[in-house]
This record gives structure tokens, sequence and C-alpha cells, in this order.
């Protein structure tokens, strides 16, 4: 009895070291070899990039590619580290940021490679089906507090946001809310499919996801039609709305290196760019750049 | 047994073992170390005056506030309905155990209430996500189920288990001469139970609590899923709250490194430390009593 106790001790040790010395082997080989490419960043692209990966790791198989999410200004953090070769961003990078690459020595260039589109969502019981960017404006800051004031029916309106570290919720607020605050009693959710769990269940909620996640849903949520001013078409999110510039609510998806690519990392950019690339960001639910 | 004895003898066995025991403190004085060290400039920059401030609000383009009283306010409001939920049912359900119930029964019930303590928060949180926020939104008749009490539920969930158990064993450490002579001089199983067990393992189910306490003001995930996370200053427990765990697990990921939020994050982490640390300090003291 006490042996085998021994021995399980022993297994799990020997165990333990083997998982430890693992994982030291995989972050040695970093980012030195030509022919591998670190990438690192945003959470809304992660599916994306590593479709790409994915595919061009078959038609290269002697390129490694390495994808990681965490958010896109970790990302931006680990190029300014120099612990990434590519930091994949779905927000603009900001000027405080560019200065301490500077000042590491390092010059930012910027490549967008793919558009995204985000859809405001509602409970499909609610009967307000469009709303104008200012009204939208108008509910995430908290000045319109009540549906009635927008067209539907008695109600408070329940804000559901992303958390501030989403690229989403800054692009939403930079753009959507004119860089004012979001109202305080907004609740900030973890993840896209949290905000559509409790749209889903809500019938006074108000919510922002990506384009791919507003398509596939389900039944209970509705995705609101979108107008410029008051004038103006409502537009609903599409990819077609999304390139030819009708949807406003729309932002591109970058790539951020050091310097201009070069090696596997302009290959690979490359390949993003390409009919194939631009194909699978069809397929994963993101727009193509318009011009491909 | 015997024949390692002699090894033991050994001072480099002995430095070893010694060692050993001593790595947790070593590392809590270099956690202490080295969140203070993050958290150092945000103290002479902003200023710890800036933590007072009633308003977290660390992403903004008009003004970045760093006040962490809502997140004090929201941390304390769950962790004290928490308890108001955990305390009765964990001491209620081991005095039943230690007291009352069967072999048979202790045989069954112990399992589960061990099983109870290993499940993972995230699937705790998971279970309150799907489960418990659409049911108190219909049972409280509310407008969204991410609320305080949700949390609050979901903590006492994983505190019962501690409490309980650390209470048993103080329940049952009891000299069975105070409960004989309680017998014996004609009081009823339940008067001995009230006013002689539980009054003398008081020590250590006040321990038991505190220990309870602590998982729940350092729970992360489960909290962070259901609570909804905005900032108010509340005593309701149908409004949401954000705690001081959520906060530091949502910001930390894409914070720029080195700033202002990056510091106000770590203070945070302090103050949350500090907290924790008063906890099991004072019931480490009911603990030393109870056990002379």
């Amino acid at each position: 009895m006490t042996k085998s106790y021994i021995n399980n001790f022993f297994f799990m040790l020997i165990l333990l070291f083997a998982v430890i010395f693992a994982g030291c082997g995989r972050g040695d080989r970093g980012n030195k070899s030509l022919n591998t490419v670190t990438i690192k960043g945003s959470d809304t692209m992660v599916h994306l990039v590593s479709t790409w990966a994915e595919a061009f790791m078959t038609a290269n198989p002697e390129m490694q590619i390495s994808v990681t999410g965490g958010g896109s200004g970790t990302g931006i953090a680990a190029l300014l580290n120099g612990t990434t070769d590519l930091a994949a961003s779905s927000r603009d990078i900001k000027p405080k940021e560019v200065e301490l690459g500077k000042g590491k020595g390092l010059d930012i260039f910027q490549t967008p490679v793919a558009l995204d589109g985000i859809a405001v969502v509602v409970n499909s019981s609610n009967p307000v089906s469009e709303l104008t960017l200012a009204q939208l404006k108008g509910i995430f800051t908290g000045k319109t507090t009540n549906w009635s004031e927008v067209g539907g029916s008695d109600g408070k309106i329940v804000i559901l946001s992303r958390e501030s570290n989403s690229g989403t919720f800054v692009f939403f607020q930079e753009f959507v809310l004119e860089k004012q605050d979001y109202a305080a009693s907004s609740l900030l959710l973890p993840s896209s499919s949290s905000i559509i769990q409790e749209v889903s269940g809500g019938e006074t909620a108000v919510g922002y996801v990506g384009l791919g996640f507003a398509a596939h849903a389900g039944e209970s949520v509705k995705t609101l039609l979108v107008k410029k001013r008051d004038d103006s078409e409502p537009v609903i999110p599409s990819g077609a709305a999304v390139m030819d510039g009708s949807y406003p609510i729309a932002r591109p998806l970058y790539f951020f290196t050091d310097g201009e690519p070069t090696g596997a990392v302009k290959a690979f950019t490359e390949y993003t760019l390409s009919e194939a690339g631009q194909r699978i960001v069809t397929e994963v639910g993101y727009v193509p750049i318009s011009g491909m | 047994m015997d024949k390692i004895r002699p090894i033991l003898k050994g001072n480099l066995i002995k430095y070893l073992f010694q060692g050993a025991a001593s790595t947790s403190m070593l590392i809590v004085l270099l956690i202490f170390i080295f969140i203070g060290k993050e958290a150092l400039p945000f103290a002479s920059h902003p200023g710890l005056g800036e933590l007072f401030g009633s308003i977290w609000k660390p992403v903004s383009f008009q003004k970045e506030l760093f006040g962490i009283l809502p997140l004090i306010t929201g941390t304390l409001l769950i962790t004290f309905l928490a308890m108001l939920i955990a305390v009765p049912m964990g001491v209620i359900g081991a005095a039943y155990l230690a007291e009352a119930a069967r072999e048979k029964e202790r045989e069954i019930l112990k399992p589960f209430i061990e099983t109870l303590a290993g499940i993972p928060s995230v699937v705790i949180g998971f279970f309150g996500l799907v489960v418990l926020v659409p049911l108190v939104k219909e049972v409280f008749g509310l407008q969204t189920g991410l609320t305080a009490l949700t949390g609050s539920i979901l903590l006492a969930i994983m505190a019962i288990p501690t409490i309980l158990t650390i209470s048993e064993d103080a329940i049952q450490a009891v000299p069975k001469s105070y409960k004989e002579a309680s017998l014996a001089l004609g009081g009823s199983r339940f008067v001995t139970l009230w006013k002689i067990v539980i009054p003398a393992a008081l020590p250590g189910i006040i321990a038991a609590i505190l220990l309870g306490m602590g998982r729940v003001i350092g729970e992360t995930m489960a909290v962070m899923m259901v609570t909804g996370n905005a900032a108010n200053i509340t005593i309701s427990p149908f409004e949401s709250v954000r705690t001081m765990t959520a906060t530091i697990a949502a910001e930390m990921g894409e914070v720029p490194f080195g700033s202002e939020h990056y510091g106000a994050l770590f203070m945070v982490g302090i103050v949350l430390l500090l907290m924790t640390f008063g906890l099991v300090m004072i019931g480490q003291r009911f603990l030393n009593k109870f056990e002379r």
C-alpha cells in the first residue's frame, strides 16, 4: 500500500518535470529561426489569424506560425517588447504606443488586412428595429434611458458592453459614442458570447458584437438596422454594406510589424492579402478589404 | 518509518525539509515586494488620493478615473451576502454531520461535500451564467439576472464546503465529557448542541468562517461571469457590482505596460492582498485559541 503510494508520488513528480521542461523547450524556440512567425494580439482576430496560419502552413510546410490572443493591447505591448514578430490588432495604434516604440528603436508599420462590422443587437421581442447613430450614442452614454424615447415600448434600457480590455469597446466608444464615456450603469461582460446570451434572455437589453457573432446568434436575438443620420436609409450590417461603406459602424483590422515586413512575416502578410487569404476572411465571418 | 529516521538526522535533509516548509512564506513575501514595486509609481504620479474617488473609469477619451471605492464596496457587498447564505448552511450542516448524522449518512454526504469543494470556479461560473442568471431574473422579476445576488449565491456554494468541513472538525474536537455532563444534567440533545457544543467549538467555527470568507473575497472567474461588472456603489443585491478581483482579471490583459491604469490595478491588488492577509491572520488567531 505505502509502496505503491510512493511510486505514484515519484511518477507524478516525473510527470511534473516532464511538463515543465516541455514548456521550456517550446519557449526557447522563440522567433530566432527564419521560417517561424509568432503572432500575438486581438481576441477578435484570433480565429481569423489562426485559420490563415493553418492554410498558410498547409501550403508552405516549412513555415511555422504560432498564434496567440490576449487582446490588441497585449499584442502591441509584445511587439514593443520584442516578444512577437507580428501584432494583430482590432484598433489603431495609440500615439503613446508609437512613441514608446520609437524610444526602443522600433518603427511601427501598419497593414490593414480585413474589415469588421459591429452589429447592435437587441432581443427579438423588442419592437425597435432601427436606430440612428445619434440615438445609439444617447443610449450608450446614458442620456436615453427608456426604450419609449426611441420608439419602443416602455422599459428601462439595460446597456451591455464589452470589458474595457476589448478593442471593440474602444472602437465603439471612439466611433459611436464620439469619445464620450459609457453610462456608469453599463454592464461590462467578458465576452461577445455572454452579450449574445444576455440579449437573448433580456427583453430590454442592448449590446454590440462583431458581425460574425451577430450572424450566428440565433432566433431570440435581433440585429438592428443603423442609420447614419435621421434622413439616411437604414442599413442592415452585412459584408457588402461594410465593404461599400454604407454600414457606418465598421473598422479595419490590422497587422503591426517593426518596419515593413520581411522574410517569413512578409510571405505571410502577402498571403493574407491574396485572393485565397481574403476568401478565408469571408468564410470566417469578417469582411474582405475593398479593392481586392 | 524507523528506517527513514536516521537519514532525517542528516543536516542536508533537515534543511531540505525546512526549505520546503518555508517556501510559502518566502513566496508571500516576494508577492508583497513585487506587487508593491509595480504599484509604487502610481503612488507618486497620480497620487494615492486618486484611489479614494468614487468612480472607476480606467479607459476613457475624456478623463481616466481610478477611484477604487466602487470596487471595494462591490467586493464587500458580495462577500456579505455570500456569508449570509454560507454561514448558516455551513455551520448547521457541520453540526448535523458531527452530532446527529448516522455513519451511513456521513459516508454518503461527505464525498459530495468534498466534490463540491473541488469543482473549478469557472465551471461553477458557467453553471451560474446558464442556470442561475435566468433564474434570478425570473424569480425576482428583474430586467437582468446579472446581479450582486447571483454572484453571492455562487460564492456561497463555493464557501460552504470550506466552512462545513472545518466547522465539523471543530465540533468533533469538543471533549465528550462536556456533552455527557450536559446530557446527564437533563439537557436535551438540541440544548446540548446549541448551548454547550457549539459555544465550545466557536473559535474553530469562526476560523472556518474567516477561511471561507477568504475564498469568497479572492474568487474571480465565477464572479466576473455573473455580476455584470458595472462599477456601481450600491447596497442593493439586485444591482450589478464590480469586484476587485474581476477588475484585475478583466483589465490586466490589455493595460499598456507601466501606465497609470497598470499601476492602479496593482494598487487594487495590494488592497485585496491586505484584506485577505488580514482575514487569514484573524482566522489563525481563532484557530490557535481553539487548539489550546
